[in-house]
């Protein structure tokens, strides 16, 4: 029963605007990620709806209140720290109860809930432990419980996976997204991890510099990124990206790379370029692939070049080649063995090929 | 024998010595309370001592006893109720201005708050005996000498700081996570100080507290100008009274430094741990 949303919103820390105006709806029992780079402002757009921060502009509200004036207290969130911030001097079972506690909960409630809390995260087993005879994701673990207890409008998440090991952040990151299906609460969570944004998010925020630079599902971020920042930032490896000219050849406009590599516009973006215009364009490594091992898409444009490096993955294989003099990454998924210097004819698929105007950065 | 085992000799050794030369005075006061005036005043000095009583002891709390000197000079209970009341509400008060401070000073900002902290350590720059003159001007005109708020005062004043510079380092230890999650958990900024962060920091209060304590409960130059009687000499202060025109009476000094002595080290070793834990703070994690 809480969308959240946030009109206009600014956070300013001295001169420097951490948060420049941004408007955002987030909708009830959405999960909703806010992804970017260190210094983008997820963090103080988090804080600021938490209430940990005030709000220098605009306004944000919970449900249909506004939360600008009111204590974090006030706002019925919860939150989870990075360095879960457990009360080290309370055994899990007191913190857990800690906040029906100051509430003024009676004793039996608090610890039903306390217990009910217990039994989702599977942590019934520590109650009488201290914090300090946990382990990093059974930390993690209470700490999510400690905000579950309160059955809050509006849970928030502040890169609450970046302490723990590669495999426990990816089993955390299941229960995460398995806890948001029990509770069915609205969830805002913050990372720099856009496997985790990818993962776990109803939507995603993209932020940079303190905008938002696309507001989308998982999929509309992957296929059609609305600008060049937001098509390296999605994807793993990062999308190809190459700076290049508009030139006209044939009677056809073609992009030609700053050491002269010419690759014909793809049709259906011929009319929204013109000559001289500067662009970026990218592509997935998955296409741009080796010709003998896959399929020919139907839209290609050929290349032969050596392979500067291979890293076979297992159901996968990343070929580091040359693009003219840049470096790009090609993926492929038939498990045959690439040897460094062998020389391959590639595909790019030209229907996949995204173009980016080099001073927007939007897509065109 | 290899350049280990020399080298714990030595620190060993050195040690020791440090040792000696730190209890020496400490236990020649100790045994010259249990000695005959005769045997203190010997000449060549008698270093073992030849026998012991309590005298003193009796005479000081009592009133003496037959064989003594008779009845007590000294009102020492006076002198230790004086100390009692003006060592804990001192303590006391200095350590919650103190805590309310070096909170202040560790979880806001404010303008200019490095030269307001530097500010508060420089008063402690001044010796507090060359205070001593303009404090007993002041007070003399407001009617505060000899009286236990007077002295009282002067030693929250001078306590404060110490308690601020280590309360600050201690607040500044706990992450300000802590007291956001409490404030998202429901609390009000003084229930998040109130339930978290002061019990985290309760080694370095109880330091501050110890060290506050110890600091009036044998601070003996700026009292000896402020109290003039009974009503507000403390038993630092007392210890002047077994001087006469012409003699000194040391054992009786001695005896009384031993009664000062007993409760600072009782009140230590209960607080030991903490004062452990927190001196060492912030070199050890977790």
């Amino acid at each position: 029963m809480a969308k959240v949303s946030l009109q206009g919103v600014s956070k300013f820390y001295g001169k420097v605007q951490a948060v420049k105006k941004i408007d955002l709806e987030i909708i009830d029992k959405e999960f909703l990620v806010l992804v970017g780079p260190s210094g983008c402002g997820k963090s103080s757009s988090l804080r600021m709806i938490a209430g940990l921060e005030e709000i220098d502009e605009g306004i944000i509200k919970i449900g249909d209140k506004e939360m600008n004036n009111l204590e974090p207290r006030e706002r019925n969130v919860s939150m989870v720290f990075q360095n879960y911030a457990l009360y080290p001097h309370m055994t899990v079972e007191e913190n857990l109860g800690f906040s029906l506690k100051i509430a003024g909960l009676a004793k039996k409630e608090i610890e039903q809930r306390v217990n009910e809390a217990a039994g989702i995260l599977d942590i019934t087993e520590f109650l009488q432990r201290k914090p300090s005879q946990l382990s990093g994701g059974q930390r993690q673990r209470v700490a999510m419980g400690r905000a579950i207890v309160r059955r809050p409008d509006v849970f928030l998440f502040d890169e609450p996976l970046s302490n723990l090991d590669a495999k426990l952040r990816n089993q955390m990151r299941t229960e995460i997204k398995r806890l948001h299906q029990k509770v069915s609460t609205t969830i805002v969570y913050v990372t720099h991890d856009q496997v985790e944004a990818m993962t776990l998010a109803d939507r995603i925020v993209i932020m940079k510099d303190g905008i938002i630079e696309q507001i989308g599902t998982p999929l509309d971020l992957f296929e059609r990124p609305a600008t060049k920042f937001v098509a390296t930032f999605i994807g793993s490896p990062s999308m190809n990206m190459i700076k290049a000219s508009i030139v006209k050849q044939n009677n056809e406009l073609s992009m030609k790379t700053n050491d002269g590599v010419i690759v014909p516009v793809p049709k259906d973006k011929q009319k929204s370029v013109i000559e001289g215009q500067n662009i970026s364009f990218g592509f997935r490594a998955e296409d741009i692939v080796p010709l003998k091992f896959g399929q020919k898409p139907s839209s290609a444009w050929e290349m032969q070049s050596s392979v500067n490096l291979a890293e076979p993955l297992g159901t996968e294989t990343l070929i580091f080649t040359n693009f003219g003099e840049i470096e790009i990454v090609s993926r492929m998924f038939t498990p045959e063995q690439v040897k460094s210097n062998d020389n391959l004819n590639f595909a790019l698929n030209l229907d996949r090929t995204y173009l980016f105007d080099e001073n927007s950065g939007l897509a065109i | 024998m290899n350049k280990k085992q020399i080298n714990n000799i030595l620190i060993w050794f050195s040690a020791i010595v440090l040792i000696i030369l730190i209890m020496t005075p400490g236990l020649w006061v100790v045994l010259t309370a249990f000695r005959p005036q005769v045997d203190v005043m010997a000449k060549p000095a008698v270093w073992i001592p030849r026998n012991l009583n309590l005298i003193q002891f009796e005479t000081m709390l009592f009133g003496g006893s037959e064989g003594s000197m008779g009845r007590s000079p000294i009102p020492v209970l006076s002198y230790l109720r004086n100390s009692l009341i003006i060592s804990f509400t001192s303590t006391f008060i200095a350590v919650l201005v103190g805590t309310i401070g070096g909170y202040g000073f560790a979880r806001h900002n404010f303008k200019h708050k490095n030269k307001y902290f530097l500010l508060i350590m420089l008063t402690r720059t001044i010796p507090g005996i060359s205070l001593s003159l303009p404090i007993f001007i002041i007070f003399s005109k407001i009617g505060l000498i000899d009286t236990h708020i007077g002295i009282i005062l002067v030693f929250v004043a001078l306590n404060i700081p110490f308690t601020v510079w280590l309360t600050d380092g201690f607040f500044r230890q706990i992450p300000r996570a802590m007291s956001e999650v409490a404030m998202t958990d429901g609390c009000t900024k003084l229930q998040a100080f109130w339930h978290i962060e002061l019990p985290l920091s309760r080694s370095g209060i109880a330091s501050a507290g110890i060290f506050a304590f110890l600091i009036s409960w044998n601070e003996y130059a700026l009292v000896s100008n402020l109290a003039r009687s009974t009503d507000s000499k403390t038993l630092t202060v007392g210890l002047m009274d077994f001087t006469a025109q012409f003699t000194i009476n040391w054992p009786g000094m001695c005896a009384l430094a031993v009664f000062i002595i007993i409760p600072a080290l009782i009140l230590t070793f209960m607080v030991q741990k903490h004062l452990v834990t927190g001196l060492t703070f912030g070199g050890v994690k977790g």
